[in-house]
């Protein structure tokens, strides 16, 4: 072991030799003193140590909401108006814990000390008040009713149904990037089928082409009938409404004052598309789409002049935990104007133009590609199924 | 009657009660029947509570090794290589073996420490001591319970040691990373081995549970009704319930992830294409496993902390010397508690994509178990109220579990609302508040616990100055570790990350992250002061002198101070009055073997 490590455990072993020591100490001294004096005194210092715990404890929690708190999101305004809501919810939460907090904190640890041991004082039989119960019964279930319709009415209102005019988004999690997906020009997305999927050239798993599918059923299942497998073919006709689909990993653009909804799928294991600025957050789960709308209220150079940072970034964080790249699935939100948005949109080619003109296809922009060239290129490739 | 044997047990004639006829082993007691193979339930909770030990202390290694990664993500630390060899290559805990540290730290202590060895240790040692039984219903399964549980820790810390290494996917093991090899290394032979280790682990704890139920119910000895037994026994008989009733389906779960695993089947998966293929899975659920999950898993939280508030409501009326108050309602709010443990699950699931609606209804039942937790609150808040308090290192601790138990409760408001949740979901908020609620107070009212019934447990007390010095850390330790992280939580700060300094949203907490890191360390030595202090006073602690230090009305202080195999060495006490007859009519205390007075006062 390195002289570090023998150092640390030499400091660590004096520690504790020392107060071990000190401590066996006091129990002779107490001895001595007789247990009832040895008693009161530690009971003394103790009960007064409960007092300074409380006032320390009190200056401890203003401290470090002095020096934490800017740091978090709350001195911000919310980047979605949905998440004012949220915002409104916390400060009405934390005005009603924190007057439950600093009440019952205070009482025990004063009554701690005031109630400590003396020899003059009997202890009160008290064993119960029905009145009392009743009262700290109802008052909590009041607060609460009071919380959960406010929680309810905001909660309601951002999981209701996107605006008919919010542009839609598909973003797709996988170990460990994120996938944005926008519909071309037809504003619909072309199918895809989670089979279909090949790394590089087509991440999405887009019906592009028409693709045979084989399903393989072992015939007569038990291997001495000697039966070959039977090949159940079926065809996936492509779906020119996918030509135009945008697909990109460089950033999800949104446009300011818009609203904007995302289907959220996930290819693997369970991720969850994180937007902390936003205020929201929702799961990314395979198999089961789901989704989330908001509208964003601040571009991101507005919240770079918002928040002081020259860099601000509005980020994605996948907040489910998904293997060991976990926290390195990192996105980036970018909220632009509706000029900008446009802008950006016409630099985009859709994804199927790479794909098709690396296998020799004529790329088919904005109309509707020659799916039987389509067919033919993919027809060469079935794709295996195996039965389960 | 104070015969203080100086080796070992005295050894008791025990007297047969009716319902108690099986022979005990402690004829020809040798040492494996009396240590190891022991069937005498104090002897077991022994064994719980010194293997909820090791555990703890392995647990909080853990936890120690990933927050130095955590706290000091840019620094090597050579020495680590020199420890631990693989696990820290080139001084730095690699990803695999971070997250693995992680998930086993939540594991060992969700399950081995807080739930065998808290509820282990308790309810085997002071539920036949306090209802007056000579043991359990059944010693024989309450023997198993150990050995099930020892198997199963044995099999996870096996887990360690394969190519692969543990799992690594987060103690609530959700699938499909738990489910495909591919996903993640720990996914491999980790994940069964997880399963296999908590499945006995499940084993263990239906065994143990329905013996302490059948205990309680029916083993109570005469005039000790329902209503007259210690709040220690009513808190260890609902989580045994809630044990009952739940680890089952957590075990249900598990086997139809382990059938996806190996036999084919799509129970949790679906359209699911890793490393460079598609899988023939199609039409399972990945949430089904969640909510399968959570119903254990939030039974599982208050099957953490009931014992604790058991603990703490006898240590608290003990040392107030006042009755613990609202004894009724008291009960009525662990029943409630219990109950709404079961009609909660989801609020872990608010942002999984749940029906609204649906969630909508789980905030509420949510929200309402706030009610019984505060009435227990303000119950003890009352119980010290004009009391006689004696500042016994178990009641430091018992004040400290109130104190920390308000601040975690509250925090839980915030998550229970769902539109809260979803900014704060998987953040540090949760890691705060659940370790502020359950973890670290269920630590100190298992601190309390240890503390106060070391003397009947070894005859012998502990070391008061060693208690103190380890309560104060402890308490400011666990204030300045967790307190903080709400902040980051507020600032979204996702939770099991392993480096956030790529990320502008997160990295302004780098030197508090430090700063944390290092109280943690701090926190888990003076946690090792604790263990010496147990162990050196097994042997060399102060004698207990008297039957009953404290005063306490309950049974276990009429037994001899160092009870053998069986608890009385005559007839069982019979009970006359509650548990909590003190102060009244001028008296310290009036034990519960004593009949009612012809002109005492009522209440
Ligand atoms: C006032 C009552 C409480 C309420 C309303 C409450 C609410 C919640 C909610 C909604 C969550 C999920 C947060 C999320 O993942 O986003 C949560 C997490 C948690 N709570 Fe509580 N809680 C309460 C008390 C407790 C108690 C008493 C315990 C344990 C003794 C506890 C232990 C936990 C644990 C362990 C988790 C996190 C599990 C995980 O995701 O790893 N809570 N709580
Ligand atoms: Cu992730
Ligand atoms: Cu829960």
């Amino acid at each position: 072991m390195t002289t570090t490590g023998f150092f640390l455990l030499a400091i660590l072993a004096l520690g504790f030799l020392i107060t071990f020591q000190i401590a066996k100490a006091s129990e002779y001294v107490s001895i001595l003193k007789g247990e009832k004096k040895a008693f009161e005194q530690n009971n003394r210092i103790n009960a007064f140590l409960m007092v300074v715990f409380l006032v320390l404890g009190l200056i401890g929690v203003w401290w470090c909401n002095k020096l934490l708190y800017k740091k978090t999101l709350l001195p911000y305004p919310s980047a979605s108006e949905l998440g004012t809501n949220i915002d409104t919810m916390m400060w009405i939460t934390l005005a009603i814990t924190g007057a439950v907090f600093f009440a019952t904190q205070i009482l025990l640890f004063w009554f701690a000390y005031k109630y400590q041991h003396s020899d003059k004082r009997k202890a009160f039989y008290y064993p119960h008040n029905n009145k009392l119960e009743i009262i700290w019964t109802t008052i909590p279930a009041i607060a609460l009713c009071v919380l959960v319709g406010f929680g309810l009415f905001y909660w309601f209102k951002i999981t209701g149904e996107a605006p008919k005019d919010a542009m839609v988004v598909e973003v797709t999690g996988k170990q460990f990037q994120w996938i944005y997906r926008y519909p071309g020009k037809d504003n619909t997305f072309g199918k895809k089928y989670f089979r279909l999927i090949s790394p590089g050239s087509n991440d999405l798993g887009m019906l592009w082409n028409d693709t045979v599918l084989v399903k393989e059923t072992k015939g007569g299942g038990h291997g001495d009938h000697g039966h070959a497998p039977v090949d159940n073919k079926t065809v996936i006709k492509a779906d020119p409404a996918g030509y135009d689909d945008i697909i990109q990993s460089s950033a999800l653009y949104v446009v300011k004052g818009e609203p904007v909804k995302l289907v959220i799928n996930a290819q693997d294991v369970i991720h969850d598309v994180g937007l902390p600025h936003f205020r929201l957050k929702m799961d990314a789960v395979p198999g089961t789409p789901t989704t989330l709308w908001f509208t964003p209220t601040y571009t991101t150079e507005e919240m770079k002049k918002i928040t002081g940072n020259p860099n601000f970034e509005y980020e994605i964080a996948c907040d489910q935990m998904c293997g060991n790249g976990h926290y390195t699935m990192r996105g980036v939100v970018k909220v632009v104007t509706r000029d900008e948005f446009i802008l950006w949109r016409a630099q985009q080619k859709p994804a199927y133009a790479a794909y098709a003109e690396a296998r020799g296809i004529a790329p088919a922009n904005a109309a509707p590609a020659d799916t039987t060239q389509a067919t033919a290129a993919s027809a060469a490739a079935p794709v295996k199924l195996a039965n389960n | 009657m104070s015969q203080d044997s100086i080796h070992g047990h005295p050894e008791v004639v025990t007297t047969h009660e009716v319902h108690h006829d099986e022979h005990h082993g402690h004829h020809k007691e040798t040492f494996i029947t009396k240590y190891v193979f022991s069937q005498d339930h104090k002897m077991i909770a022994k064994q719980f509570l010194i293997t909820g030990m090791v555990w703890a202390v392995l647990g909080g290694l853990m936890s120690v090794l990933f927050r130095l990664q955590l706290g000091y993500p840019n620094e090597t630390f050579p020495w680590l290589e020199d420890i631990l060899g693989r696990w820290a290559k080139g001084g730095r805990i690699s990803v695999e073996n971070y997250y693995s540290l992680v998930t086993m730290h939540g594991t060992v202590l969700v399950f081995f420490v807080l739930t065998g060895g808290l509820s282990g240790t308790f309810a085997n040692f002071l539920i036949p001591l306090q209802i007056g039984a000579r043991d359990m219903a059944s010693p024989f399964l309450n023997m198993l319970s150990y050995w099930f549980f020892f198997g199963g820790s044995i099999v996870i810390l096996a887990s360690f040691f394969v190519q692969t290494g543990p799992f690594s996917g987060g103690w609530t093991f959700y699938p499909p990373l738990s489910a495909l090899g591919d996903a993640s290394p720990g996914s491999k032979i980790g994940a069964d081995l997880w399963i296999i280790g908590m499945a006995l682990f499940v084993v263990s704890s239906l065994l143990g549970g329905l013996n302490y139920i059948s205990t309680i119910l029916n083993m109570r000895t005469k005039g000790m009704s329902m209503s007259r037994v210690p709040l220690t026994v009513w808190a260890l008989l609902f989580t045994a319930v809630l044990g009952v009733l739940s680890f089952p389906v957590l075990l249900s779960g598990l086997i139809l992830l382990l059938f996806d695993r190996h036999a084919g089947t799509s129970f949790y998966l679906s359209d699911i294409f890793i490393a460079g293929k598609a899988l023939p899975n199609e039409g399972g659920s990945a949430i089904l496993f969640q909510h399968l999950f959570w119903f254990l898993g939030h039974p599982e939280v208050y099957i953490i902390i009931l014992p604790a508030m058991g603990l703490v409501s006898e240590i608290m009326a003990v040392n107030c010397r006042k009755p613990i108050f609202g004894y009724m309602a008291m009960v009525g709010s662990m029943f409630a508690i219990a109950i709404l443990a079961f009609l909660v699950w989801a609020h872990h699931m608010f942002v999984t994509g749940l029906n609204p609606f649906l969630g909508s209804v789980f905030v509420l039942l949510t929200l309402l178990i706030a009610v019984p937790s505060a009435i227990k609150v303000f119950n003890w808040l009352t119980t010290m109220w004009r009391g006689n308090i004696r500042f016994t290192p178990a009641m430091m601790f018992a004040v400290g579990f109130v104190s920390l138990f308000i601040s975690g409760g509250l925090t839980g408001i915030f998550l229970g609302n769902s539109t809260l949740d979803i900014q704060l979901h998987d953040t540090y908020f949760v890691i705060a508040h659940f370790h502020i609620v359950m973890g670290v107070s269920a630590f100190f009212g298992m601190f309390a616990g240890v503390y106060h019934w070391f003397p009947k447990m070894y005859g012998r007390y502990m070391n008061n100055t060693l208690a103190y010095i380890h309560f104060w850390v402890t308490l400011v330790g666990a204030y300045l570790i967790f307190w903080p992280m709400h902040y980051e939580g507020l600032a979204a700060m996702p939770r099991r990350y392993m480096d956030y300094s790529a990320w502008s949203s997160f990295n302004q907490f780098e030197g508090l992250n430090q700063f944390i890191s290092t109280v943690a360390i701090i926190v888990f030595a003076v946690q090792l002061l604790f263990l010496f202090n147990f162990f050196y006073s097994i042997f060399k602690g102060r004698r207990v002198t008297s039957q009953n230090p404290y005063g306490a009305t309950t049974l276990e202080w009429t037994t001899p101070i160092r009870p053998g195999h069986g608890n009385w060495p005559g007839e069982i006490p019979e009970v006359h009055r509650w548990a909590y007859d003190y102060g009244k009519d001028d008296r310290s205390f009036i034990p519960q073997t004593e009949p009612i007075g012809a002109h005492e006062s009522k209440h």
